[in-house]
């Protein structure tokens, strides 16, 4: 499913005398089987550009299309529920959405409100649960009694369970010990290479976004300041310095050698591998 | 809808009734809601809107926005006046419009009731939109002080009411954040049959209940970790202080007094 | 010998209805104007530990030694004078109604006079760099500029020990340095000494020593050079090792000819340098 945003703007709070431009000049297009990352400071409305590829707000100019579907400004939509089962979002923090008395209960909340029946719901649960990676045994425990980690685990098994096409994910580790981090980037990497679902990631981590997204979008406030493949972003890192963004741990000290020992690279290392063969080959090439 | 209202708003100016003790404030209130029965004829209840209008006056706060926000209180007053009109019969008879008949009795004492009414509501008013609810806090604290004596938890009530004071923004955010994740859970807060939706407020009060009792965990320990131990020895940051400008209202309320006394029949 | 500022020995702690210790018979000592970290993954009983170690939780064994007092019931107000502590989410430990009441809340508990509350109060938003923010309610505040409020918090009360619980953790990377930069200056200018719990093995790194926590137990503890050491030790207890580290392994298993493991980005390129310029 293709989602496609035209000319959009949004306003907080239209009309109030707190009213506040939140996005600008949006105009991106999402291909269905892709891996977007969006980057950007703190403020910059990712998360408010997230909030309109499922009408959770509808822009206050410009459009929005999503599928055979298009959310326009000034226009009454109704009957947005279809949308959402298509499009799956995973907030900051998605543990705090849990409520149910049950994990399987709670997993299952999604899927039945979009009009699976129960017993297929709860097969549904039992694959997402599988695929966050914990075992049955804790479908009939209260998701309050769980640790920090597999809280976020069944949060984020909720939002599978209803089978997106495109999920959204808006910073889904922060606050996870490194392995937890890691297994979580995985497995929805593993998902969007299996299962060919679109996956759009926000993420204040420059690694991530180097090493999963085929192409990344950096907003700067409220509006998409650049965007392309990794390869090309991070090929011209002093943009993104002076914007005060980071660059991946890798291409920043790939400038540092640059810098200090008067060489060049070919291109922009993405990861720690590529780079030490790349540092490897500019030393040996350097000595000749 | 919700800005519009102007009950409990506080609009930060620079005027003399918002320079004054919040303690002054809070007895003016206090002594006007007495007073204002004091008042039983048109001489004692012009004076009442004269006194109602200098502080208005005063306050720099714009008539219009005033009087705006008196708009969804405005059905009430209006109710008041009718209720009073067509049930009292007193005096004579102003109108007979064949099902009821109007007296004069009547008309004057709704007339009255509403004025009241109206007073209270723009003095009461004028309190919450002249001193930032903090300041309201610590006045109450200061002038409920004498009651400490007898075990009630002035400084406990008042530290409550602050945090609360404190914690309604990040409450109402994380309301729309859960109304958020619910929705693109599919839940439709917005429409649907009555049934459904009253159905839809379990995973929007349970989350918003979960996180509420973490967050009032966290800052407990918060507190205790910056040595809060109960009211015992602590002194106030925030001072309040008593200036001539106060002392002044406190003695025009014993003129309005007085003269009200005076002119009532 | 530097002065010791804290020593727990064989601290345990459980939390009623667990079956296993939270804290399990740790010991270390903390010496005057260090960093600490301790790592350890979701639920090693890092924050546990930072609530035994301010008095929110008491050992149910062991001791600990906070300057010369013991630890106890009726030593913990004064123990809080002295260990101040910052924790992970901005919103949930900003008590004040706007930045000035909240930095004056623990001046106000201990009873201090009203006008040397002001000075205070001045002089830690100073510190901070929040002097600008006075009257700024918290919800106009970003999260790194929260934990600066915070911070300031615990300065005013003039404590020896800061402890940060994950104080970064749900702040962005700019907020996050932010908040780093001035914890490192007041160490720097010897005003604290800092414990410092975290995920993140960059700043871990940029320690004097690190703790390892594993599940409840000290599982190793040494400077950052000895801990990094560890690698794939690390990560099977489900940390990671800083970026350089990992580059100098990689560069070492591709047969380049450095000595040793590297802690710093600066490092790796100033013998990458002189490597170069032998070659
Ligand atoms: N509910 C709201 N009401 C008013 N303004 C808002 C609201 N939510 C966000 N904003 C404002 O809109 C802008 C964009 O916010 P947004 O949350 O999209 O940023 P972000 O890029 O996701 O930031 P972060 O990295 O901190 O999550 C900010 O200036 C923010 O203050
Ligand atoms: N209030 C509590 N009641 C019962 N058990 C608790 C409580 N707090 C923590 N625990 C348990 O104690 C152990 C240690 O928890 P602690 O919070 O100290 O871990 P942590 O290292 O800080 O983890 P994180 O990295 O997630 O913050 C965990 O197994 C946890 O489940
Ligand atoms: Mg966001
Ligand atoms: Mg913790």
């Amino acid at each position: 499913m293709r989602i496609e945003l035209k000319d959009l703007e949004f306003r907080y709070q239209m009309n109030t005398p707190f009213e506040r431009l939140a996005l600008h000049d949006i105009n991106l297009a999402i291909n269905p089987g892709t891996y977007v990352a969006i980057i950007g400071h703190t403020g910059s409305g990712k998360s408010t550009l997230l909030q309109h590829l499922n009408g959770l707000v509808k822009p206050t100019k410009g459009s929005v299309v999503i599928g055979d579907r298009t959310i326009e400004a000034g226009r009454k939509e109704k009957h947005l529920k279809g949308i959402r089962k298509m499009v799956g979002i995973v907030f900051q923090f998605p543990e705090h959405q849990l409520f149910e008395e049950t994990v399987e209960k709670d997993i299952c909340f999604g899927p039945i409100n979009f009009g699976v029946p129960e017993e297929e719901a709860k097969k549904k649960a039992r694959i997402a649960l599988k695929l966050v990676g914990l075992s049955e045994d804790i479908l009939e425990k209260s998701p309050f009694d769980l640790s920090g980690g597999q809280m976020r685990r069944v949060a984020i098994a909720g939002v599978l369970a209803m089978e997106p096409e495109v999920i959204v994910l808006d910073e889904p580790t922060a606050g996870l010990d490194p392995r937890g981090r890691k297994e979580i980037m995985d497995m929805f990497y593993q998902l969007h290479k299996d299962q060919g679902i679109t996956t759009i990631l926000v993420t204040h981590s420059m690694e991530d976004a180097a090493r999963y997204a085929d192409e990344i979008v950096i907003m700067h406030q409220g509006s998409i300041f650049q965007k392309g493949t990794p390869f090309e972003i991070f090929s011209q890192p002093e943009q993104l310095i002076e914007k005060g963004l980071d660059v991946p741990e890798t291409v920043r000290f790939q400038l540092k050698l640059q810098k200090e020992l008067g060489v060049r690279f070919d291109h922009p290392c993405l990861s720690v591998e590529d780079l030490a063969g790349e540092v490897k080959r500019v030393m040996e090439r350097g000595s000749r | 809808m919700l800005d519009k209202m102007i009950f409990g708003r506080f609009v930060p100016l620079d005027s003399p009734i918002h320079r004054m003790d919040p303690r002054s404030k809070l007895l003016l209130v206090f002594f006007f809601v007495c007073v204002v029965f004091l008042a039983n004829n048109l001489v004692t209840y012009a004076i009442l809107g004269v006194f109602t209008f200098i502080l208005i006056a005063l306050s720099r706060i714009p008539a219009r926005f005033l009087f705006n926000g008196l708009k969804p209180i405005l059905l009430l007053i209006v109710f008041t006046l009718l209720l009073h009109i067509f049930f009292t019969k007193e005096g004579a008879v102003l109108f007979d419009l064949g099902f009821v008949k109007i007296y004069e009795g009547g008309l004057l004492e709704g007339i009255y009731i509403s004025m009241r009414f109206t007073f209270l509501i723009l003095v009461t008013s004028l309190l919450t939109l002249t001193t930032s609810p903090i300041s309201i806090t610590d006045g109450m604290e200061q002038l409920l002080g004498p009651l400490k004596k007898w075990k009630m938890p002035v400084h406990e009530l008042a530290l409550m009411m602050s945090i609360s004071l404190r914690f309604i923004p990040t409450l109402m955010e994380e309301t729309e954040k859960i109304m958020k994740a619910q929705t693109a859970r599919g839940v439709d807060f917005s429409s649907g049959p009555v049934k459904e939706r009253v159905k839809s407020i379990v995973p929007l009060l349970v989350p918003l209940f979960v996180s509420s009792f973490k967050r009032a965990e966290d800052l407990a320990i918060a507190m205790e970790a910056r040595g809060y131990r109960g009211s015992e020895g602590r002194t106030k940051y925030r001072q309040l202080s008593w200036q001539t400008l106060d002392t002044l209202l406190m003695c025009s309320l014993v003129v309005l007094t007085a003269l009200l006394f005076l002119f009532r029949s | 010998m530097e002065e010791k500022l804290v020593s727990l020995k064989d601290v345990t702690f459980k939390y009623d209805g667990q079956d296993r210790n939270a804290v399990d018979g740790v010991s270390f000592d903390v010496s005057k104007g260090e960093w600490l970290a301790i790592v350890g993954h979701n639920g090693s009983g890092k924050s546990t530990l930072a609530k035994l170690l301010n008095g929110l939780q008491f050992p149910g064994f062991g001791s600990i030694l906070i300057g010369d007092m013991e630890l106890s019931e009726e030593t913990v107000w004064d123990v809080r004078k002295k260990v101040g502590m910052v924790f992970q989410n901005p919103d949930n430990q900003f008590v004040g109604t706007t930045v000035q009441d909240d930095v004056a809340f623990g001046l106000e508990n201990l009873g201090v006079q009203q006008q040397m509350m002001v000075k205070r109060v001045q002089d830690a938003l100073n510190k901070v760099k929040m002097n600008e923010f006075l009257d700024q309610e918290p919800h106009h505040l970003s999260g790194g500029q929260k934990q600066r409020v915070a911070i300031a918090g615990v300065l005013a009360l003039q404590p020896d020990i800061i402890i940060l619980d994950e104080a970064t953790s749900m702040l962005d990377p700019r907020g996050r340095e932010e908040v780093l930069d001035t914890v490192r200056e007041l160490k720097e200018e010897k005003i604290l000494t800092v414990i410092s719990i975290t995920h993140d093995l960059e700043e871990a790194a940029k320690a004097d020593r690190i703790i390892v926590l594993n599940q409840g137990r000290l599982y190793r503890e040494g400077t950052p050079d000895e801990i990094f050491h560890l690698e794939d030790e690390l990560v099977g207890l489900g940390l990671d090792i800083p970026f350089s580290v990992k580059l100098s392994k990689s560069l070492r298993e591709k047969g380049v000819d450095l000595a040793g493991s590297h802690l710093t980005e600066e490092e790796l390129v100033k013998d990458l340098c002189a490597l170069n310029s032998r070659i």
